[in-house]
């Protein structure tokens, strides 16, 4: 559990972070370092250098933004569950935090780090994905944005170049009467999602009138459930609700590994889309 | 004064460890400290073509680079230390480092010695090996087969013994049954996962010719020997020291070629060198446990009454014979096969297996619990064919309280119990009644509720060392204490057990301070130096207390019979008029003429004014070896509720009653028992090592491989019953395993009951939502099948 060696620069400023991403010699940017320290540690990437981020003030900080809110890409899992504004305004962003590694990964690893790493397992490309965020990147050659349903490419693959930091986030605001869940049947060691289901939906009265559902866990990347669409105009009723869930992973390449063979988490894509929209349903209006 | 024999007393060992003052194998700093790393093969199963070290010895920082072919000569192999006899047992040689072959992923290749620990590391990417890949494979029963990859050139099929254990006439008891039941059982390879992985500090002394070895282990003195014969050293020049042990679970008993090794470098060197596994390292080449598959029947009469059991085992023990391998799935496993039950037909057939992957060994329970598992779902099983009750089966079945001793099939005595009394106390915490009725209408809602009960023996206390020799384990198994009283009364105890989480260090000054009327402050317990403690044989087998705890007591006694003597001479009075009472020897008659045992050590150390012929000092050193082992028991209830959907398992209520005898610290055995629990809940539902086809550990991590985290587990309700023993002077028995022999099956006969209705029968452990899920949809993998009504 040795790194092979490297150097270590602290950024002391963003413009100094992005002239090292800019160098095109592999250098790799850290924060919370909880997705890269691992696998450095295990050999498996072994950049010969690292620039500290995580004093950048520009990437600090959740904040309001029109009636949604800015997530600045450096906050912590735990500055993320003491948001008042995100417990508010997205408490699916907080649901889904709650479940993520323990009290020393909240306290260090960043919702950035996360969406740059994409790992195909962790929970918050789905949220991402049901929220309709946006990612704002920048490097030195300028800025530019892009959606998460984007920004998401395959297996650890993003739309993030060598030489891009991911800014900060932007959730618009949700429907009026929505009500939204996170939900994920984790693997009992690592905490990872063998399916997680972010789920947003609105009602007027009982009609559904917005129906958007994330899946992580199943396939190379989180992806978003087309068929959720067709609930809109219904009034949620269970077989409608079932329909959808049964097309949880139409389309889709399903993972099987050790913990869970493809044919259980196709299964179990179902059951916990079904759910998650139960509790979502639930929730709003 | 208040007895503290009892006393549930808070672990005096602690604070240090909760503060981060224990110092660990891994924390010891020495001048000129090098640093060790390995070269682990990649293969499973392959021919070492080539080796290149020139790269690696040329790397900055690297002070020698080790390969097998280097050290064959200089070492001897490591020794197989249980050679049961009467089953052909084949041990061949385990090379420190592999100089022709590997046989198991992670197989020792090279040794580095560096200048620290990234450029040991380092360097070890600079050797080159060419390996010749050989088939291998990690199921022991294929393995066994004629035409499996051949491992070892002098064991045919790779199989290093077939032993029997056999009571009765099983073949008639089956061949006339009215009933029978039968099952294939695979208990999973599991990874003993104790928090600190193993590691090791060597020194030598070059003007002395000492050599001193810091290392994980649970037996210093075992160690000391096995390491003297490896290294052609007299045991006399080994010093060996367990600091600090953090759990082992039978993984830090085996001698490893890892401590050997460094060793050897440090004499070439003259420099101390440091070794220390990282968890991938440990999950690799630290012992694995269980790793059984079991084709298992049991008969008996269409009113219950068992008749007969009968085994055949494959029982994998990895790459090499590890130095305990042997001994689990025989003596601690065939031999307990009544378990608490009066079954008077019994045959078992044990293979043992040598497979690709890494060597098997005792972990928590080794051996016990593989039988209480497959017993106790035979007895569900059976229940369940003859339409009885579980409870009413086993109550129908258990050895009457007024029969002990008690002689099995297997020629084993048990010393004391009262089976029907522990169920009964489990019973009148878990209103069973109540929950049928529950369970009943739960599963008219589609909801599925199970319970589950297990009793179940231990075979502990290991045990009489005539019965160590006569069953091939090459050591002696009595154990020793060495109680020194200073001059100012304060006490120490030299022990040849090592503690590495049991908390003796509290119980065993709670058997001294009651024997002296002491506070438990006044004693410390000392532990892990073979230089300063008595021999001993360790801390594995739930044996410490009742034998090492034994010889603490004797030697205390000792100690105190001198004291006695001595107080009488200071108080004039006839030995036999002086008493013992709160604390004080005073003379019957007169309490205010009274010696503490305080004053009585100063003199003794002083000597000033001794009896006649009476020797100065006062320390006593005591040798005790059980007349025979001790057998624990209890009875397990556990309640779940079953998510069919997922597969899920919830664990809603889990009862422990055991009986390990009189407690000396209740709230120790509430903690020994609650781990133990939680292990076998973590075997029964979400442990696995997996292997791929090729031999590759694929739950290298923790990521992966799912030990039980505390927001996982239920509450654990604990009781006892309190049954002595008579062959210990505490009339303790053992309690470090029982929770671990017990739970697993607990949970497996609660899930199955849960399952009923879709007609399953058993599903292998561990219990993952993927595998229930499977075997409701009677898939393969739940390996059911077995169609009963519901």
């Amino acid at each position: 559990m040795i790194p092979t060696s490297f150097d270590y620069v602290r950024a002391e400023s963003l413009k100094d972070a992005l002239k090292v991403l800019s160098d095109g010699d592999g250098s790799k940017a850290i924060a919370g370092g909880h997705s890269l320290l691992p696998i450095m540690k295990f050999r498996l990437a072994q950049p010969p250098r690292l620039v500290d981020i995580s004093r950048l003030e520009e990437l600090k900080g959740i904040t309001e933004k029109g009636r949604g809110a800015r997530i600045g890409a450096g906050s912590t899992y735990r500055e993320l569950l003491e948001s008042e504004l995100l417990r508010e305004r997205f408490p699916i962003v907080v649901e889904a935090t709650e479940t993520i590694g323990d009290l020393q990964v909240r306290n260090r690893g960043t919702l950035g780090g996360s969406l740059a790493h994409a790992d195909p397992v962790s929970d918050m490309p789905a949220v991402m994905l049901a929220l309709d965020a946006t990612f704002n990147l920048r490097s030195k050659r300028g800025r530019r944005s892009v959606k998460a349903r984007e920004f998401f490419q395959g297996a650890f693959t993003t739309a993030l170049a060598e030489d891009e930091l991911l800014m900060e986030i932007i959730l618009p605001p949700l429907p009026s009467g929505a009500g939204t869940t996170y939900l994920s049947h984790d693997h009992p060691a690592s905490g990872y999602a063998i399916v997680g289901a972010a789920v947003v939906v609105a009602r007027k009265r009982k009609a559904v009138t917005h129906a958007v559902v994330g899946l992580t866990g199943v396939g190379e990347m989180a992806y978003l459930l087309r068929s959720a669409d067709s609930l809109v105009g219904s009034n949620g009723e269970p077989d409608a609700v079932a329909r959808v869930a049964g097309e949880a992973t139409t389309g889709v390449e399903v993972n099987g590994d050790i913990h869970a063979p493809a044919e259980y988490r196709r299964h179990l894509a179902t059951v916990i889309t079904r759910r998650a929209l139960e509790t979502a349903l639930e929730r709003a209006g | 004064m208040a007895t503290i024999f009892g006393s549930g007393i808070k672990r005096r060992e602690d604070p240090r460890l909760i503060t981060g003052a224990a110092t660990y194998t891994d924390d010891l700093k020495l001048s000129g400290l090098t640093y060790a790393a390995f070269l682990r093969s990649p293969y499973a199963h392959a021919r070492i073509t080539l080796i290149d070290i020139s790269e690696a010895e040329r790397a900055p920082g690297v002070l020698a680079v080790y390969t097998g072919a280097a050290v064959k000569d200089r070492l001897v192999p490591v020794p197989c230390a249980w050679n049961v006899p009467n089953c052909n047992l084949k041990v061949p040689p385990h090379p420190l480092l592999a100089y022709d072959k590997v046989r198991y992923a992670g197989d020792g290749v090279a040794m580095v010695i560096a200048e620290s620990r990234s450029a040991a590391r380092d360097a070890i990417d600079l050797i080159e090996v060419d390996y010749d890949p050989l088939p291998g494979g990690v199921d022991p029963e294929k393995m066994a087969q004629a035409g499996a990859p051949q491992l070892h050139d002098e064991v045919p099929n790779n199989v290093a013994f077939t032993w029997v254990v056999a009571g009765g006439d099983a073949e008639r008891a089956f061949n006339e049954a009215e009933v029978k039941v039968e099952q294939r059982i695979v208990q999973q390879r599991l990874l003993p996962t104790a928090m600190e992985c193993r590691a090791a500090v060597a020194s030598y002394n070059k003007g002395t010719g000492q050599l001193t070895l810091w290392v994980t282990s649970q037996n210093p003195h075992i160690h000391r020997f096995l390491c003297s014969v490896m290294l052609k050293l007299p045991e006399h020049r080994v010093r060996v020291i367990s600091p600090e042990v953090g759990g082992g679970f039978g993984s830090k008993i085996p001698a490893y070629p890892d401590e050997v090794l460094v060793s050897l470098a440090a004499i070439d060197l003259g420099r101390p060198v440091k070794w220390a596994e990282d968890r991938s390292e440990n999950y690799k080449v630290t012992i694995h446990g269980r790793d059984h598959i079991e084709y298992v029947e049991l008969c008996g009469t269409r009113d219950g009454k068992i008749t007969g059991l009968r085994t055949k085992v494959y029982a994998g023990l990895g790459g090499y014979a590890s130095t305990a391998g042997p001994g689990i799935p025989t003596i601690l496993h065939g031999l307990v096969y009544s378990g608490p039950y009066t079954i008077p037909n019994i045959h078992g057939t044990i293979y043992g297996v040598y497979t690709a992957g890494t060597p098997v060994d005792a972990y928590r329970g080794a051996g016990r619990p593989e039988a209480a598992f497959l017993i106790e779902r035979l007895v569900d099983s059976f229940a369940r064919e003859i339409g009885m009750d579980p409870i009413e089966i086993r109550r129908k079945n258990f050895i009457p309280a007024d029969k002990f001793p008690y002689t099995t099939a297997t020629g084993l005595t048990y010393d004391s119990g009262n089976y029907p009394a522990a169920l009964d106390k489990a019973l009148s915490i878990l209103d069973y009644t109540a929950f049928r009725k529950d369970q009943a209408e739960a599963r008219e809602q589609g909801r599925h509720l199970g319970i589950g009960v297990v009793s179940y023996i231990e075979i502990c206390g290991l045990g009489p060392s005539q019965v160590a020799g006569a069953v091939g384990f090459g050591g002696g198994l009595y154990d020793s204490a060495n109680v020194r009283v200073y001059p100012t009364g304060v006490v120490r105890v030299y022990i040849g057990g090592k503690p590495h989480g049991q908390g003796e260090e509290t119980t065993f000054a709670q058997i001294v301070a009651e024997e002296f009327g002491y506070p438990v402050e006044n004693i410390e317990i000392v532990s892990g130096d073979t230089e300063t403690t008595p021999q001993g044989w360790g801390t594995y087998g739930s044996r410490t207390t009742a034998v090492c705890g034994s010889a603490v007591k004797v030697a205390a006694q000792r100690v105190k019979e001198k004291a006695r003597k001595l107080a009488a001479h200071l108080l004039e009075a006839n030995e036999q008029d002086v008493e013992w009472k709160d604390g004080t020897f005073s003379v019957r008659g007169s309490p205010d003429q009274s010696k503490t045992f305080a004053e009585a050590a100063l003199m003794a150390n002083l000597a000033w004014n001794m009896p006649a012929g009476m020797e100065p000092g006062l320390e006593a050193t005591a040798f005790f070896d059980p007349t025979n082992f001790v057998y624990p028991f209890g009875s397990h209830l556990c309640t779940v509720e079953v998510d069919v959907e997922t597969g899920q398992v919830h664990i809603l209520r889990y009862v422990a009653v055991d009986d390990c005898g009189p407690p000396i610290n209740p709230m120790i055995v509430d903690g020994q028992v609650h781990g133990g629990v939680i292990q076998g809940i973590g075997e029964a539902l979400q442990e696995i090592a997996v292997y791929d086809e090729s031999g590759q550990l694929l739950t290298g991590t923790m990521m992966d491989y799912a030990v039980p985290k505390a927001s996982q587990m239920p509450h654990i309700e604990t009781a006892h019953t309190v049954t002595p023993s008579p062959v210990n002077p505490l009339g303790v028995k053992g309690v470090g395993e029982a929770g671990t022999i017990a739970s697993a099956a607990c949970v497996v006969n609660a899930v199955c009951d849960a399952l009923q209705p879709f007609g399953i029968r058993h599903i292998d452990k561990p219990l993952t939502p993927a595998r229930v899920w499977a075997a409701i949809q009677g898939g393969k993998d739940g390996n059911s099948g077995k169609e009963v009504a519901g």
